[in-house]
């Protein structure tokens, strides 16, 4: 995974409370059986005014100028500030892998739905919980485009162009496999004979478990 | 000893250890798989040359993508190309690794969260997880069971272990009973629409209290079901002997000496006197209505006598945005009566109410009656192969084909539409399922959620009507 440090990026706004995972990637492009081309189908429904489906292009599309990330003042964006509860939904990891080809890096919400969060950190997109008032602040801030800030994980901090920090928590596990770019199923094997005892303590308990 | 919750024992029963970089590993007993979201974990496994870890905790089925009808033609009544691919991929994966699989050809064939229950593959006190955020009903048993990314679903095939924090103790008590015509997905309705999506983030739901006790295990499933809709990666319901009488005599389950070992443990599995939660809601069960979601979350919910909510009358300008949204997007207007919204489509169906007794329920209201006239299309999507057998056993499925419904075969179908079956722009329809996020039945498709009864009532009206005043 590659390993995120620190992050200098331009901020696109994205003012909605529970964004679901159906709108991050919506479910006809689940049919694919590969980790990429996601990217051209993030957020389709709002970013497009016509109905699309896998393998089409976005120059194929009808563009919904209104919507945020079509402004050319967001092009190139790496961080996206969304409001509470982001992620809600479905499990679909497509909804990680879509932002994350699109460009972007970096979530900051007030709040993330459980299994968005930790999909996140099996992907290198790094979610950033910050207080309701700061991500207006944020939001308000990136409203006419330019607004770029710095995330910096190891410090846990987010500076603002005008220079001032605002720290935030993370789990420090999991910012460790962020920053080191870990292998998570690599550190769990490594454990492979505490697994190993457990299991078989674990049949011996309840041998009804292990019937096959 | 200090008193636990339920999800505290089962939790304490699964950790192996912590790992180097001090995060906990939780021993996984059974994994599910569908089409969707394992194949990607597959190819990783490949790529790493990872053998699974335990074949034998893995059990398969295509559910999300496959068509519901012609199903007589196996994978060739699969007209999308990508579809196939997806549903002949996983074909692939089990039979390459030695994973038992029911394919489409298996009556055993089922959405994935009917299918382990009826197969008796969930147990009481078991550690489950799925690709899938509605792995949550196999609480329903007293088991922990959890959505997961397809990361995890590669990394449980890989280790047998899921790496997480363990999540707070949240305690939901329904008191009294629930009403005629008031059932459990009324109640679940109700909870989300009190506490919000986010309402349960980082804990695991207990459902207790004399209404939930009184709940078959087919609606503490449905219950368990929605828990993810509540923001709650988990629901939990104790095991009492209405969940031992359910599981016993199934395919997979332990039986003889095995079983009165099982049963010893599997009834310690309830959430100790004193237990302390770390949140709590308490509600009268006796007094719930039937509910209907009007908007684009599942929060959005009313009782079938309520009507829309008016954003001007809200005081958060951010509550009252997102209210004039899903009003838009639903082409509802503020304060419309429930009863007033009128269907064009309506589907019974999917992992929270597909099981026998919501076709039973749906049947009920249905029997000599017709579908209304101004209902394009009103369908019934069996949770599995052996339901939709049982349905036609018992005349169900004669009863919704006299009505005019459309019976079909097993699979989630309308409730995420990834295959034909969907909604157009701007339809309404009366939905049994558990998300009604914008375009999640079809683009541009208008979801309401309701009870297998109230879609059934609604379905011969036309429009929403309290299935109690059908008589
Ligand atoms: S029925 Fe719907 S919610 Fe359930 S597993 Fe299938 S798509 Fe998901």
């Amino acid at each position: 995974m590659t390993p995120f440090t620190v992050l200098t990026g331009l901020v696109a706004p994205l003012d909605r409370a529970n964004v679901d995972t159906d709108q991050i990637i919506p479910k006809q492009y689940l049919k694919s059986i590969r980790r990429t081309g996601f990217g051209d189908y993030l957020f389709d429904a709002w970013r497009f005014e016509d109905e699309g489906d896998i393998g089409m292009t976005p120059n194929e599309r009808t563009i919904n100028r209104s919507f945020v990330l079509n402004q050319p003042r967001y092009q190139g964006a790496q961080i996206l500030v969304a409001g509470p509860n982001f992620g809600c939904g479905s499990s679909r990891e497509h909804a990680v892998w879509a932002l994350s080809e699109y460009g972007f890096r970096c979530v900051i919400a007030p709040s993330f739905a459980d299994i968005f969060h930790s999909n996140c950190f099996k992907n290198g997109l790094l979610p950033v919980v910050l207080p309701k008032e700061t991500v207006d602040e944020l939001m308000a801030g990136a409203a006419d485009g330019g607004f770029e800030l710095t995330v910096d994980l190891p410090a846990q901090t987010v500076t603002l162009p005008d220079g001032r920090s605002i720290g935030f928590d993370i789990d420090p596990n999991r910012k460790r496999m962020l920053v080191e770019g870990l292998d998570d199923i690599g550190l769990t094997l490594a454990e492979a004979d505490a697994i190993r005892r457990f299991e078989t303590g674990h049949r011996q308990r309840m041998p009804w478990l292990f019937m096959e | 000893m200090a008193p636990t919750t339920l999800y505290d024992k089962v939790w304490d029963a699964h950790v192996v250890g912590q790992r180097a970089d001090g995060q906990t590993m939780l021993y996984i007993d059974q994994q599910l798989l569908h089409e969707v979201t394992s194949p990607q974990a597959f190819e990783g496994l490949e790529l790493a040359g990872r053998p699974p870890w335990r074949v034998g905790a893995n059990l398969a089925t295509p559910d999300h993508n496959v068509p519901t009808e012609r199903r007589e033609l196996g994978l060739d009544g699969i007209d999308d190309p990508v579809a196939l691919e997806q549903v002949i991929t996983l074909d692939r994966n089990c039979k390459r690794y030695g994973i038992t699989e029911f394919d489409i050809t298996d009556t055993r064939q089922g959405i994935v969260h009917v299918m382990g229950p009826e197969q008796g593959a969930t147990l009481p006190g078991m550690t489950i997880v799925c690709g899938d955020s509605h792995t949550s009903t196999h609480g329903a048993f007293g088991a922990l069971a959890q959505g997961i990314g397809t990361s995890d679903v590669e990394h449980v095939l890989a280790t047998q272990c899921l790496v997480q924090s363990k999540a707070r103790n949240y305690r939901v008590q329904v008191d009294g009973r629930l009403g005629a015509g008031v059932t459990a997905k009324d109640l679940i309705l109700a909870i989300i629409g009190r506490i919000g999506t986010a309402g349960a983030t980082g804990h695991t739901l207990e459902f207790m209290g004399e209404a939930v006790r009184a709940l078959s295990m087919e609606g503490r499933m449905t219950m368990c079901n929605m828990a993810i809709e509540a923001g709650a990666r988990a629901g939990m319901v104790a095991v009492d002997d209405t969940t031992l009488e359910y599981v016993h005599g199934r395919p997979f389950a332990p039986s003889g000496d095995l079983w009165n070992q099982a049963e010893d443990y599997w009834r310690t599995l309830v959430s100790d006197p004193d237990a302390r939660f770390d949140a709590s809601l308490t509600l009268d069960g006796s007094a719930l209505e039937p509910q209907v979601s009007w908007g684009t979350s599942p929060e959005m919910v009313v009782p079938v006598s309520g009507a829309t909510p008016n954003p001007d009358r809200l005081d958060d300008p951010a509550a009252a945005e997102g209210v004039r949204r899903a009003l838009a997007y639903m082409g509802l207007a503020p304060d419309q009566p429930i009863t007033d919204i009128r269907l064009d489509r309506v589907f019974i169906g999917s992992c929270t109410n597909s099981r026998i007794e919501d076709l039973r329920a749906a049947a009920a209201v249905v029997r000599g009656r017709k579908v209304a006239g101004t209902v394009k299309q009103a369908m019934v999507v069996p949770g599995s192969g052996l339901v939709k057998a049982q349905a036609e056993e018992e005349g169900l499925a004669q009863i919704f084909l006299d009505a005019g419904f459309e019976w079909r075969a097993a699979g989630c179908s309308m409730c995420l539409a990834m295959n034909p079956d969907r909604l157009m722009p701007g339809e309404h329809c009366a939905s049994t399922s558990n998300r009604n996020f914008e375009g999640r039945q079809g683009y541009g498709g208008r979801t309401h959620l309701v009870s297998p009864a109230m879609a059934a009532a609604a379905a011969v009206a036309g429009h929403f009507v309290d299935v109690r005043e059908l008589s």
